[in-house]
């Protein structure tokens, strides 16, 4: 009993940790500009198929197929603010996620063509067998997907709490005008917010493609259950996108294990509106915290 | 001198226009046959081999002459995987392009949405989906044909072999899609009739990224055999997830699950796997005189040569309805009824890229679980078993 339990608590791990992930890419874009960024899905397959095309492809050693993965999304998140969001004149926040939706199928039409339909994966980052705890399997990516996760929250945290930069970018999505007065240069950290958000994106990509395979069209159904893990936990706060994740991904895998998998999705997504009807800011937001948002 | 210039000009357009007219006159009129399929959209996966099928066949039929000295013309439309444009596109093929007969559509839904259309306008349908009731009640859909295998033949021929494995308990798990329901409903009500009992009946989303906990279910369930039946990445994660969980018990995979690509993604995991596959992914492993084989050879070689890529089942449904066609056009001409009759009464003992096809008025797929082969992964290659 406590075998199977472990393993559907595993398997649930191992897709929340792909939900969090995501979650947290939609929170840096939130932060610094108060947009919903819907192209978030499509950042995570740049990221694996990129990285299939420089390891596998180009056969490039890891490291480095790293680096270039992390450099190209970084230059697509770049482009995509520099071309769309930036020439917008009057930056109306509905528009500029009407924006997002666009850009996501624009990319998808440019990934389909440069990598076809068919799904594409690589080798995991450590080869062995699946680890064994009490008779119940975790594979070995699946650790460093979530530990991959916990280091970049970490570092986003340190890098919004205490750089001047992240300081600057929270200011920005509270009161751009307030920012700019105090000397922020704006449109500046909304595009750095674009290019960080498209390498958290990339990085779980990168991570989770050995696990899940990667495909053109895997964006949306990415975004809509990273964006439920980010609701969840309170849009804004990274920890909150985390736990958010986990709680989806174990909701999922313990209703497929013990009531029915045909039911899993519509379970989780039923607790997602019993927690936005009793506590709509999400777990982790203050009701303070939530009057200073513009939605 | 500019006179005479004029009246040169004027005599070579003369003599062009007489040999233009001669050479019309020579050129028959071309035979129109429209083709819809999803190359577009969520069933692009089939659609795409499917045009690329058509497109190859009609430029090879011409080459060689035409039909009966008549060029063949495939009007192909895409109904982006979508069942109104279907209905759209075949419309205007009938009533725009007064094509002899259609072919396709790729998916099951769009070909339902069909029937009635090609009933009313007396057309023959040759559909490139698997669903059953496509075709059946063959009464009500006297126009209607289809060369892919029914998903039943496919789950008999797993349960046959099964059987003979002395497997009777087994867990069943199935994409969310019309692909992976239709599967589900085949493997429910063939069940008794090979003395089967399903002991757990799992499901998953078409972009899950984890099946662990379907399969541990399924392990718990004290099932003999897994039975996995969808098309795309699913397949893939299954597998490895089963390989992962070291399940003991063998995993087994629809008609879906033949593509070499499947085997190089799911790498080693793919070992031991077995599924029901049409003779078109195992050509190179038949016996020669295997009265597929040769037209199988010709077919793969030719697409991978043009495309760079394996054709498929998917592709080779379109060559069927394509050649079915064509073989009625070249005995009949051009005349819908008659196209129909021949192909419902004369495609007998026809080797197609689907199995060997033995249409009649009951029967308007003509394949039985003979079309397929059980295929086990050994060495990262496919293998027959016997």
């Amino acid at each position: 009993m406590l075998t199977v339990f472990l393993q559907f608590l595993f398997s649930g791990l191992t897709i929340g940790a792909v939900y969090a992930l995501v979650g947290i890419g939609f929170n840096i874009i939130y932060n610094s500009t108060s947009i919903i960024n819907l192209a978030q899905g499509e950042f995570v397959v740049i990221g694996g198929l990129l990285m299939w095309f420089f390891s596998e492809s180009l056969k490039l050693p890891f490291f480095v197929a790293v680096l270039c993965t992390l450099i190209s999304s970084g230059l697509v998140g770049l482009l995509i603010e520099r071309l769309t969001i930036k020439p917008l004149k009057n930056p109306d926040l509905l528009l500029m996620i009407m924006i997002t939706i666009s850009v996501s199928i624009v990319l998808r039409g440019v990934l389909m063509f440069l990598f076809g339909k068919e799904p594409y994966v690589y080798p995991p980052f450590t080869e062995g067998e699946p680890i064994n705890i009490y008779g119940a399997i975790i594979q070995q990516q699946t650790l460093w997907v979530i530990s991959i996760t916990l280091f970049c929250i970490i570092l986003l945290f340190l890098f919004f709490k205490r750089t001047i930069t992240g300081k600057a970018m929270l200011a920005c999505a509270v009161n751009p005008t307030a920012a700019k007065l105090a000397g922020v240069n704006v449109s500046k950290m909304v595009m750095l917010s674009f290019i960080l958000s498209a390498i958290v994106g990339a990085i779980g990509g990168m991570t989770i493609t050995p696990i899940s395979l990667m495909e053109y069209d895997k964006g949306p159904m990415l975004s809509v259950k990273g964006f439920c893990a980010a609701i969840m936990g309170g849009l804004g706060s990274n920890r909150g996108a985390v736990i958010g994740g986990f709680i989806i991904g174990i909701l999922e895998s313990m209703t497929a294990g013990y009531v029915h998998s045909g039911l899993k999705d519509a379970v989780a997504l039923v607790i997602l509106l019993l927690i936005l009807f009793f506590k709509p800011s999400g777990i982790f937001i203050t009701k303070s915290m939530s009057q200073l948002r513009k939605f | 001198m500019k006179k005479a210039g004029a009246v040169f000009v004027l005599i070579v357009l003369g003599l062009a226009s007489v040999f233009l007219f001669l050479q019309n006159a020579e050129a028959k009129e071309p035979y129109k046959i429209g083709a819809v399929f999803a190359v577009t959209g969520p069933a692009s996966f089939l659609g795409e081999p499917e045009k690329n099928t058509a497109l190859m066949l009609q430029e090879q039929i011409n080459k060689a002459g035409g039909i009966n000295g008549h060029p063949l013309e495939i009007i192909i439309e895409d109904t982006k995987s979508d069942e109104t444009q279907a209905v759209l596109s075949a419309k205007k093929l009938l009533e725009n392009d007064k094509v002899l007969a259609i072919i396709g559509p790729s998916t099951t839904g769009e070909s339902m949405a069909l029937v009635p259309i090609m009933n009313n306008a007396k057309t023959p349908l040759i559909s490139c989906a698997a669903g059953a009731p496509i075709t059946m009640p063959v009464k009500e859909r006297y126009w209607i044909f289809k060369t892919p295998q029914y998903d039943t033949s496919a789950v008999e021929a797993i349960y046959g072999y099964m059987k003979k494995q002395g497997i009777s308990k087994v867990g069943i798990i199935t994409i969310s899609t019309g692909f992976g329901d239709a599967g589900r409903k085949a493997l429910h009500d063939m069940a008794p009739k090979y003395g089967i009992t399903i002991t757990a009946d799992e499901k998953y989303g078409p972009k899950d990224s984890d099946m662990t906990t379907q399969l541990t279910k399924i392990k718990a369930s004290g099932a003999q055999a897994v039975i996995n039946w969808s098309v795309g990445p699913g397949q893939v994660i299954v597998t490895k997830n089963w390989s992962a969980l070291k399940m003991g018990i063998p995993l087994y995979q629809s008609h879906g699950w033949g593509s070499k690509k499947n085997i190089e993604l799911a790498g080693k995991a793919a070992e031991g796997v077995i599924a029901p596959l049409g003779r078109l992914v195992v050509w190179d492993k038949l016996p020669d005189k295997h009265p597929q084989k040769a037209l199988l050879k010709k077919y793969t070689q030719d697409y991978e040569a043009k495309y760079k890529g394996e054709p498929g089942t998917f592709g080779g449904h379109a060559y069927d309805s394509i050649m079915m066609i064509v073989e009625a056009l070249k005995k009949v001409g051009p005349d819908k009824k008659k196209i129909r009759d021949y192909i419902e009464t004369k495609i007998k003992k026809w080797p197609g890229t689907g199995g060997i096809f033995n249409m009649s008025p009951e029967d308007h797929c003509g394949l039985d679980k003979t079309a397929f082969e059980m295929v086990v992964v050994k060495n990262g290659d496919w293998e027959i078993l016997k």
